[in-house]
């Protein structure tokens, strides 16, 4: 029985990995929520640009629309490398 | 005026037909009328959860473009007074629904009935979206595993964007979470979400939890709601669901494992 608890233990829970993996991709999607729709391709072509100048890849490049009172701001961070 | 539930979920195969069809039988048992329709044109099947496939001659599609009354298209239940269902179309046009005709059969409706629940397909095309739109109330019905919950928070995303109470800000759509084929011991072995998690990652309100169980299979294979069959755990659980629907404060049901003691292992019983 020891044996058998002892076994057990030494596999990660499937559960807690599923709740880790859900928590990031939801909190993904929601952070896209209410954005319009052309967000997308936007944020496609603005890199497609970027990128005949700069070799930077996809996770170098953060776009975010943050609405304030009367005007939306978009906010555009592109991380570049050292040798530029 | 009725109050509009739509039952949905984003992934396939999670329960809501069941469920949709369960909760108009238990709404309609405590004597409220209730008419449950199925939006899934092209892939009807809520008629055969109701079993009442052998008696379907009009449908949704044929009220919204005038070629039966709505008195004709529904179908009264065998079972419950009070309870009625509108089937769908079994046509291969994806523009049969309007959202002028929908909102035209639901204003109807409306003067007649207390309940209406709407069946929606899977997805978020189209007939999802007119399944959403005009209601005011949602029951997301979520299986523990990753696929459905995330497709229920993209569904959550919809209902606060794409009905008519959020573009015409209003209150907005209440929702409600129903988790279903629950199942405890595997919870227990930590090889399944437990429902505080999907709660929590959901963060919305928990309306019910149906355990997997036996019951829903032979349930749809006799046509038969599963709320009828008050001996089994999924049955009483709908029942619970829909007594929360209705505002009373119902204690939860069938989420903990209880181990078998040896009577019960050797005589069987407990779990139905």
């Amino acid at each position: 029985m020891k044996l058998l608890e002892f076994l057990k233990r030494e596999r990660k829970q499937s559960a807690s990995v599923a709740k880790e993996r859900l928590q990031i991709i939801v909190a993904h999607q929601r952070s896209q929520r209410g954005q319009p729709d052309y967000m997308p391709m936007l944020e496609k072509e603005l890199l497609e640009v970027i990128r005949r100048y700069v070799n930077v890849d996809q996770e170098a490049i953060n776009i975010s629309l943050d609405r304030e009172d009367d005007c939306s701001v978009l906010e555009l961070n592109v991380t570049l490398p050292h040798s530029g | 005026m009725a109050k509009i539930i739509v039952v949905t979920s984003g992934k396939g195969g999670v329960g809501k037909t069941t469920s949709a069809a369960a909760i108009a039988t238990g709404l309609a048992l405590r004597g409220n009328k209730t008419v449950v329709i199925d939006f899934d044109v092209g892939l009807r099947n809520l008629d055969l959860i109701m079993g009442c496939e052998r008696r379907v001659v009009y449908d949704l599609v044929n009220v919204i473009q005038g070629e039966a009354g709505l008195n004709q298209a529904m179908i009264r239940d065998k079972r419950v007074d009070n309870l009625y269902i509108l089937p769908a179309s079994q046509t291969r046009d994806k523009d049969a629904l309007t959202s002028e005709g929908v909102e035209k059969v639901l204003d109807d409706l409306s003067r007649d009935f207390d309940y209406i629940i709407c069946d929606s397909p899977a997805g978020i095309e189209r007939g999802a979206q007119l399944a959403m739109y005009y209601a005011d109330e949602a029951v997301v019905v979520t299986n523990p595993e990753v696929s459905s919950v995330r497709d229920s928070d993209r569904i959550l995303g919809l209902l606060s964007a794409k009905t008519r109470r959020a573009e015409q800000k209003r209150d907005p759509v209440k929702e409600h979470l129903l988790i279903t084929r629950y199942h405890p011991e595997r919870v227990t072995y930590g090889d399944m979400l437990n429902l505080e998690d999907i709660r929590e990652i959901l963060s919305i309100n928990l309306i019910g939890l149906i355990p997997e169980s036996e019951a829903v299979l032979r349930a749809s294979n006799q046509g038969v709601p599963v709320t009828h069959d008050q001996k089994s755990d999924a049955g009483q659980a709908y029942t619970d669901t829909v007594s929360r629907l209705l505002g009373e404060d119902v204690p939860l049901r069938f989420h903990e494992f209880q181990k078998k003691g040896l009577l019960s292992r050797v005589f069987g019983g407990g779990r139905r």
